[in-house]
């Protein structure tokens, strides 16, 4: 089992319709995906139709009384499930840091899933927290949403040191631009030009579409509702990129 | 089609005539907060249902059923609660049933009905065809809580006919407790019935069949104050049904067990001839005697053969010095001989020989049932019969000693297998309780007489067996030397088996056990 989380300090960067549009990708390639739907916002629970509660709240989830496995809900797509949020994920931090190994509960809160699922998204509130370390701990790949400006990427940098600081086990780290305005000169100069420098940065870009905006009207990923959309095209690619770089093959076990 | 949990509540529609509720085979829910979709993906289901020929699955609480659609073949163990036991995909090739478990592919599913249908073959029951249609179910935010599943199925096996309508409601993930609301609603609609039955149960119902038809046991209900001729008639009755029903199978030798119970059945109808035949109108056991035993000699030589074939595997793994590759010939020699002897056995089932005798056999034993009836009562006649077969075991047993020949203890064997005979078929005269204890104590002591003889047989066939082979040069060294290891374990069981003799007729000659036996007579008389 693979874990994928997009995560940034900032918000509205387009976390979760990569988080939603990649989970679905995957499920459609044939991965048993769960997507964790972290952020009390519930946007993600939300695009799916699904109510964001769970119960006995976040605390009782992380305090392990009741399992993840119980809280788990179908969306309406093969292979595709999700861990709702819920308006308590705000006190999150707080219920962590009352737990043993506090750092890397997420980590053992999914170990159980192993079997279950091939792939789990985590779909991550801004900040940096204690949640978020714990994000760090668990993943085994970042997946950043950056918007095409020079302080993004002082941010990135500042991520990439941090996490290079951690000992023991740390998450690979793919940065990729997101909200994309090809009129701005200074958005076509950043994406033009980093990722031929890094090889931390996707080569594949995510424009600010409109299409993307109108998930929250279809309630559904891009990717499913406009399959052959140009905004579906691009999560597309961004979804091989991941995928290569988690390290997993082009047909899912058991296919 | 998403995948949904599979707990799920099933429900039966009422006949087309009378579905005012229905719209497209779908119940109209009202005031619910859920709504099923009017369209759904439809398919073809070609279904088999499987078990063997004495419901081996279904006496074990499980269901087997074999499905096919859009290239999709797979075979699927359920308990009797619907729960899955283990699956199997079938895709890698086509199955052709009547099979075997050495037939089916290697895995969990083959696993387990391993320990449950044994040697027996896997028949086809009921064969059907289902239109399945999958509706999603949405809540007020058109989020799928649930698929609903309609079915409608049509027999070609064993007879045409339909079954009522079937609607399975199956929650998604995480959505039990809408879909239970779901289902409620369902079960509001008027005529819509929740199933009591499955799918199989349904369909077998539908087919005219009752699962557990067959039995090779003696099940019968006789009363102590029928006329013991009358009684006895019954049992032959049955027995006969019993040797009937296992003919086809024996002839398409479809597996070893139709000839078994066929042995069985024919055995116990001429011990019952032999035994009581003095309670049935003159001649008429001495007339079917010759005709039995003449329908028992054609069946044992091909199942000598099966019971060599069939512990050839256990045979192979005794041997110490010898490797089975070397004991090899001898198998293969083996299956030539039952092959030919399956071909005689077959050719004397379907003969005008045993057609006559079948024809004629229910013809007396139906004019005697409708007869008039004559004394002495059931109860009486069979605790005489038995006391003196008990009688018999205890004066011959009691002979025994290290000195006696082994050919006392084969008469021994005898006698025991009368008594049990008429315990068997005098069972339903007797308390359960006490006939079970009476019959185990027994049984115990036949099946050291049983292995006593069996391998001393053995042995002796086994030197034929090799001869023969030598004779028709069929025989490598090495396969000599691995069949003398095979009759030297045989050896060491059958003394064996006779320094367990002693202990064993005490156990049943104990003051303990024959007062068993004369609680069960005197009960019975």
């Amino acid at each position: 089992m693979k874990v994928l989380a997009t995560y940034n300090i900032k918000g509205g960067v387009g976390k979760t319709a990569t988080a939603v549009n990649l989970a679905y990708l995957a499920a459609a390639d044939g991965y048993r995906v769960l997507l964790w739907d972290l952020d009390p916002q519930a946007a993600a629970s939300f695009l799916f139709r699904i109510r964001p509660r769970v119960k006995g709240g976040g605390k009782a989830l992380i305090a392990g009384k009741r399992p993840v496995d119980d809280a788990i809900k179908a969306t309406d797509f093969d292979n595709l499930d999700l861990l709702p949020a819920d308006f308590t994920y705000r006190n999150l931090d707080l219920h962590l840091d009352s737990e043993r190994k506090s750092a890397s509960r997420l980590r053992n809160l999914l170990s159980p899933l192993q079997h279950e699922f091939d792939l789990v998204v985590l779909d991550c509130p801004p900040g940096i927290s204690l949640l978020s370390e714990n994000v760090l701990r668990a993943a085994d790949l970042l997946l950043i949403p950056l918007i095409p400006t020079t302080l993004s990427v002082r941010t990135l940098d500042q991520l990439t040191d941090f996490v290079a600081d951690m000992d023991r086990r740390r998450p690979g780290i793919l940065a990729f631009f997101s909200m994309v305005d090809r009129r701005k000169r200074l958005h076509r100069e950043i994406t033009e030009g980093l990722p031929g420098q890094r090889d931390d940065v996707a080569t594949t870009a995510i424009p600010a579409l409109s299409a993307v905006e109108r998930m929250s009207i279809q309630r559904a990923p891009v990717t499913a509702a406009a399959p052959r959309s140009q905004a579906a095209r691009y999560y597309r690619e961004l979804w091989h990129e991941t995928r290569a770089r988690l390290g997993l093959s082009q047909s899912p076990p058991g296919s | 089609m998403l995948n949904a949990v599979r707990e799920v509540a099933e429900f039966v529609l009422p006949r087309p005539a009378d579905a005012r509720a229905q719209s497209d085979g779908v119940p109209q829910i009202s005031g619910s907060r859920y709504r099923i979709a009017s369209a759904g993906q439809s398919r073809t289901v070609r279904r088999i249902w499987l078990d063997t020929f004495d419901w081996r699955l279904f006496r074990a609480g499980l269901s087997l059923e074999y499905t096919a659609a859009r290239g999709n073949r797979e075979l699927v163990l359920t308990a009797r609660d619907g729960e899955l036991v283990a699956e199997q995909s079938m895709s890698a090739g086509r199955p052709r049933w009547p099979a075997k478990i050495e037939q089916l592919p290697v895995g969990p599913l083959r696993e387990h009905l391993s320990g449950v249908i044994g040697v027996r073959a896997l028949l086809p029951v009921v064969r059907a065809t289902s239109v399945q249609t999958n509706r999603r179910a949405f809540d007020a935010e058109n989020k799928t809580i649930a698929i609903v599943t309609t079915e409608q199925t049509t027999l070609t096996e064993p007879a045409k006919a339909t079954t009522p309508s079937r609607v399975a409601v199956a929650p998604l993930r995480g959505y039990q407790a809408q879909a239970g609301k779901l289902a409620g609603a369902l079960a509001r609609v008027p005529g819509v019935q929740r199933a009591d039955q499955t799918a199989f149960e349904a369909a077998l119902r539908a087919a005219g069949r009752r699962p557990g038809d067959y039995t090779s046991k003696i099940d019968v209900r006789l009363s102590g104050d029928m006329p013991a001729a009358l009684a006895i008639c019954t049992v032959l009755i049955r027995l006969f049904g019993t040797a009937e029903a296992n003919v086809p199978g024996t002839i398409r030798d479809i597996d070893t067990e139709f000839l078994h119970d066929l042995r069985i059945a024919v055995r116990r109808t001429r011990s019952v001839l032999k035994l009581t035949g003095s309670a049935l109108p003159a001649g008429l056991a001495d007339r079917y005697r010759p005709e039995f035993k003449w329908l028992g000699d054609l069946t044992t030589p091909t199942r000598d053969l099966d019971v060599y074939l069939i512990g050839y595997p256990s045979m192979a793994g005794q041997l110490i010095a010898a490797t089975e590759p070397e004991l090899r010939p001898f198998h293969d020699y083996l299956a030539t001989q039952r092959a030919t002897a399956q071909r005689r056995l077959a050719r004397g089932l379907r003969s005008a020989r045993f057609a006559g005798l079948a024809r004629e056999w229910q013809r007396d034993l139906k004019q005697i049932a409708e007869g008039p009836r004559r004394r002495p009562p059931a109860g009486k006649f069979a605790a005489e019969r038995i006391r003196r077969a008990h009688t018999r075991v205890l004066r011959s047993g009691g002979a025994i000693d290290a000195s006696s020949p082994p050919q006392a203890l084969h008469d021994l064997r005898k006698t025991c297998k009368e008594l049990r005979y008429l315990l068997e078929v005098f069972a339903s005269l007797h308390d359960p309780g006490e006939q079970w204890r009476a019959v185990n104590e027994l049984k115990a002591l036949q099946d050291c007489l049983g292995e006593f003889q069996d391998t001393e047989v053995q042995q002796t066939e086994l030197r034929a067996f090799a001869r023969k082979m030598v004779a028709e040069d069929r025989a490598p060294a090495e396969t000599l030397l691995a069949m003398g290891e095979i009759a030297a374990g045989l050896a060491v069981r059958q003394r064996a088996a006779r320094s367990e003799f002693a202990g064993l007729f005490a156990t049943f000659a104990s003051a303990r056990g024959r007062a068993r036996i004369d609680s069960l007579t005197g009960a019975a008389s």
